[in-house]
């Protein structure tokens, strides 16, 4: 046995006839990466947005030493959050989350129209282990992937700009990155982890039950239901809770502040920390919905074949 | 070793009965040809044994319950099916790296040593091979695994002869030994007729007809009979008559060799030959007469 390109085979060498020993982490780790070769726009999207954020920064960075000495601010003094910084987050993150849904309709809808699905199964990986790195995609990896390009970005940006006017003769603050930049990296890994990640699970476990189920027409499945729901409520109760429950969810939880802090605004305001949303229960309800919807998807794939 | 025992397994689709309660034995080191036409079922039963579709009745396979116990079974079992095709979008070298991730038995300097006889390119995605190519890798993973089992589901489809008997030939030379355990089910009957060690008929969800190839041959016998001889060779009782350029060909179970000599030219029929001379003199939705089968 000589699988060069795993850093296990050493010790599988020795376990040779013992299969049993096998740990059940790799074939975990094997199926997320399989899923980065299928889905390349996880990572291309991203990188994409970000390459695009940084040519238009480039460009605005013309005019950066004439509005600094128009505002007549010591850039030691410039918050390390301005105005670009805030869009080149929300962009990448807007772009994840896009992804981040359509992968999940697709997820497991993909290898049943494209009939690998039989290949796959005929591999010693149980469809629980399939299902569960198929939604830890969308819930840790793309949170955090989001997270390491957006910091990438940012150091990129803060660099470029120091550069320019260091070229111009303006001081620069030449220490390492300002306190504020910890503390914002801290803040956006928090709501990234808590609300696109926790938060929505729901969305990409019901986008995941959806796409192990439907036959045809996916994205249509995964719309209507929720949709008619609704309409049945305001019908037969003159009532909205379930519209409003799914908005409160979209909105990252934040409808009772007194702002209308969405998702987004709870990066742009770093004083409003998303804290309370650990502790809030509709995050623990929504983890158990997604749980349920996880398994129920287990099972769905376990009975289905190619379409 | 009992590799696959099933009793009273069946399978229906809605009204559609699939498996009609097949009995069936199959012992390590086998090469079993399971032979139907269309819809008789085989695949259907291959389906049930390797965990893919939940069934009734008792199915063991490897000592292990398909249907609750698919991805340890998948351990020890290997299958290639003209349907389980390798998801296009995938590099070989990807293909390679994900099955020795996955596969505790998987030796991967077997599939690469495999690949070298090839054309194949670990660049290369499958949507960039050919029909041939996407079989001759599927294969060099299949036989890098060291696997107690291999289901073969109509292997060889779209493919032209060349690969065909390239692919029966490395599955002989260089995979199969008596540990191992092989059932494959094709159109093409002939050209595997001399790969199998037993075979075994299936039609409407039943098994019809069983038996090892050593019975094969020294039962059945088919005799190109001369045209004056033909009363006297129907006195002997042949299952089953038909003509081929204006001669009778009649095939004879149990008779002897040294009989038949006497009447024409005497030789072992087809595999093919055999089953639609069982199936043509059967009548529709008469129980077949042996229920189970032991190979």
């Amino acid at each position: 046995m000589s699988t060069a390109s795993s850093p296990f085979s050493d010790s599988f060498n020795s376990q040779k006839g013992a299969p049993a020993a096998m740990s059940s982490s790799r074939p975990f780790y094997w199926s997320v990466q399989r899923e980065f070769w299928e889905y390349r726009s996880l990572y291309v999207a991203p990188l994409a947005a970000a390459s695009l954020f940084l040519f238009g920064f480039m460009i605005s960075l013309i005019h950066l030493p004439a509005r600094m000495r128009a505002a007549g601010v010591d850039p030691m003094q410039r918050e390390f959050l301005g105005e670009s910084e805030n869009m080149a987050a929300l962009l990448i993150m807007a772009t994840t989350l896009i992804v981040a849904l359509f992968y999940s309709l697709d997820a497991l809808y993909g290898e049943r129209r494209d009939r690998s699905i039989l290949f796959w199964k005929s591999l010693p990986v149980s469809d629980l282990t399939t299902v569960l790195s198929k939604a830890s995609i969308p819930i840790f990896i793309l949170p955090l992937l989001t997270f390491a390009v957006t910091i990438a970005l940012w150091i990129l940006m803060v660099l470029l700009a120091n550069a320019v006017l260091l070229a111009t003769g303006m001081s620069v603050a030449t220490a390492p990155p300002h306190s504020s930049f910890f503390q914002m990296s801290l803040g956006l890994l928090y709501h990234l982890m808590v609300v696109h990640g926790l938060f929505y699970a729901p969305f990409y476990g019901w986008l995941l039950l959806v796409s192990a189920w439907a036959r045809r027409a996916a994205f249509l499945w995964a719309i209507l239901p929720p949709f008619a729901i609704g309409i049945v409520e305001k019908i037969a109760f003159n009532t909205s809770y379930f519209a409003s429950m799914l908005g409160y969810r979209f909105g990252g939880g934040a409808e009772d502040s007194n702002s209308k802090a969405t998702g987004l605004a709870v990066l742009l305001m770093p004083h409003f920390t998303s804290d309370q949303l650990l502790f809030n229960p509709s995050l623990w309800t929504g983890l158990a919905v997604t749980t349920i919807f996880l398994a129920v998807a287990v099972r769905v794939r376990r009975n289905r074949e190619p379409i | 070793m009992t590799v696959i025992e099933a009793r009273g397994l069946r399978k229906s689709f809605g009204a559609t009965i699939a498996l009609d309660g097949i009995d069936l034995r199959i012992e390590e080191g086998r090469i079993l040809g399971l032979i139907g036409p269309n819809g008789a079922g085989k695949s259907t039963a291959l389906n049930a044994i390797l965990g893919l579709i939940p069934y009734q009745g008792e199915l063991r396979v490897l000592g292990r319950n398909p249907w609750s116990e698919r991805d340890q079974l998948m351990r020890d079992v290997c299958f290639i099916a003209d349907v389980a095709v390798l998801p296009r979008w995938i590099k070989v070298s990807q293909a390679l790296d994900y099955v020795a991730g996955i596969h505790p038995r998987f030796d991967r300097a077997k599939a690469e040593a495999f690949l070298a006889k090839t054309t194949i390119r670990r660049t290369s995605k499958v949507r960039e091979l050919s029909k041939g190519m996407v079989a001759q890798l599927h294969l060099a993973v299949v036989m890098a695994i060291d696997a107690r089992l291999l289901v073969l589901d109509e292997p060889t489809l779209g493919l032209d002869i060349l690969y065909r008997k390239q692919f029966y030939d490395s599955l002989l030379n260089d995979y199969f030994d008596r540990s191992r355990t092989i059932i494959v089910t094709t159109h093409q009957v002939e050209e595997i007729q001399n790969v199998l060690t037993d075979v075994m008929f299936i039609d409407r969800g039943r098994i019809v007809f069983g038996c090892s190839m050593e019975e094969f041959e020294s039962r059945y016998l088919e005799v190109m009979v001369n045209p004056e001889r033909l009363p006297a060779a129907r006195q002997l009782k042949p299952i089953h008559e038909r003509q081929v350029i204006g001669r009778s060909i009649l095939l004879f179970d149990r008779v002897d060799r040294s009989q038949l000599t006497a009447l024409g030219d005497v030789r072992t029929p087809s595999i093919a030959d055999l089953f639609v001379a069982m199936l043509e003199s059967k009548p529709p939705h008469q129980p077949a007469a042996p229920q189970g089968a032991t190979v």
